[in-house]
């Protein structure tokens, strides 16, 4: 794929529109249609589109596979210790009334930071899957030129 | 009216897709053509005012799962087989075909007594949906009402989506991932007692 110049220009000039789209449904998703979950497979979507074009080599030097991983348990520990932030705090599990001082900034805190978790692991989770297929299929392709070399 | 014909064009073009899926041998087109199925498939879903789902269905359905196909496709491939054909089927058609052709027509006949789409008194809406969509925006301050069920009232559920996802990647990590060092070694060893 080195020598596709239309792609490459065309998807150096989208990658960072996807990722700013992102960020707008990760962190707009209150007011308008999107969230968490969206968000994370639109940023996904922008490090695969950038991997697919320039190669999986330079996809791992943007976001290591180690990051990845820490990432995706982060996400889901930042939910989960919301949850448990409310409970110190007095609360049910997850009501994020008591996280700040009234009830709307402490559901507006609340959301904002679990939409966080969700977005994190998504994600992640997402990247990890495409690393791992892609790399496994290098490993064949590579095993298959090898044996058909002998 | 313009309603009916946007409705009629996206489903027409969903039952032509479906159609070419199955008739079609060449698992590259099949690939390409569900990734078609579920962006029309977004389609309809904003058609009927579900913004959020249709999203979903546009980046999961017709994006990322469509790049996971195609990785399984070149994970599976042998030059032997370069078309990628779906091998023909060996028996004959008419026992699944019968099934199929009853369960539709149960389903059909199933419709008929679903309530109208968007009816106000359907018993969907009449059970936790109005207490939503009066109270969420002074209880949550949040103005998308969908936000504000996934992300607060059924808080706990989304966790465990989020939970299933974590562990897709894991499962993903221990069967294809890491290096294959045991394998390679064995290989390895094999090879030199050849030589």
């Amino acid at each position: 794929m080195k020598h596709n110049l239309i792609l490459r220009v065309v998807s150096k000039f989208l990658i960072p529109l996807i990722i700013l789209f992102a960020l707008y449904v990760q962190f707009h998703g209150d007011f308008g249609p999107g969230g968490g979950f969206q968000a994370g497979v639109i940023f996904s979507a922008a490090i695969i589109l950038y991997g697919l074009v320039f190669g999986l080599d330079k996809a791992k030097r943007v976001i290591t596979p180690y990051v990845l991983r820490l990432l995706a348990s982060l996400g889901v520990l930042i939910y989960a210790g919301t949850g448990a932030a409310t409970i110190l705090l007095g609360g049910n599990f997850l009501q994020y009334g008591v996280l700040a001082s009234s009830q709307l900034a402490g559901q507006h805190l609340g959301i904002l930071v679990i939409e966080l978790g969700v977005g994190m692991t998504v994600m992640s989770v997402m990247l990890i899957i495409f690393f791992t297929f892609a790399e496994r299929g290098q490993a064949v392709l590579n095993s298959k030129i090898e044996s058909e070399r002998e | 009216m313009i309603d009916n014909i946007v409705d009629i064009t996206l489903l027409s073009l969903i039952a032509i897709h479906a159609v070419a899926i199955i008739r079609m041998r060449s698992l590259f087109a099949v690939v390409m053509l569900f990734s078609g199925f579920s962006f029309l498939s977004a389609g309809l879903f904003v058609v009927m005012d579900a913004a959020d789902v249709a999203f979903t269905e546009a980046a999961v359905g017709a994006g990322i799962s469509t790049v996971l196909m195609l990785a399984t496709l070149a994970l599976t491939y042998t030059p032997a087989e370069a078309d990628k054909e779906e091998k023909a089927p060996t028996h004959k058609p008419w026992l699944p075909l019968s099934v199929v052709f009853i369960t539709g027509a149960l389903l059909i006949y199933g419709t008929y007594n679903l309530p109208g789409f968007g009816d106000p008194n359907a018993p969907s809406q009449l059970h936790v949906a109005p207490y939503y969509l009066e109270k969420s925006m002074p209880e949550t301050g949040v103005p998308n009402v969908v936000t504000a069920v996934l992300a607060s009232y059924r808080g706990f559920d989304t966790l465990g989506e989020v939970t299933v996802i974590f562990t897709a990647g894991i499962a993903v990590l221990l069967i294809i991932g890491g290096r294959r060092r045991v394998k390679s070694k064995i290989e390895k060893n094999g090879g030199d007692r050849e030589a």
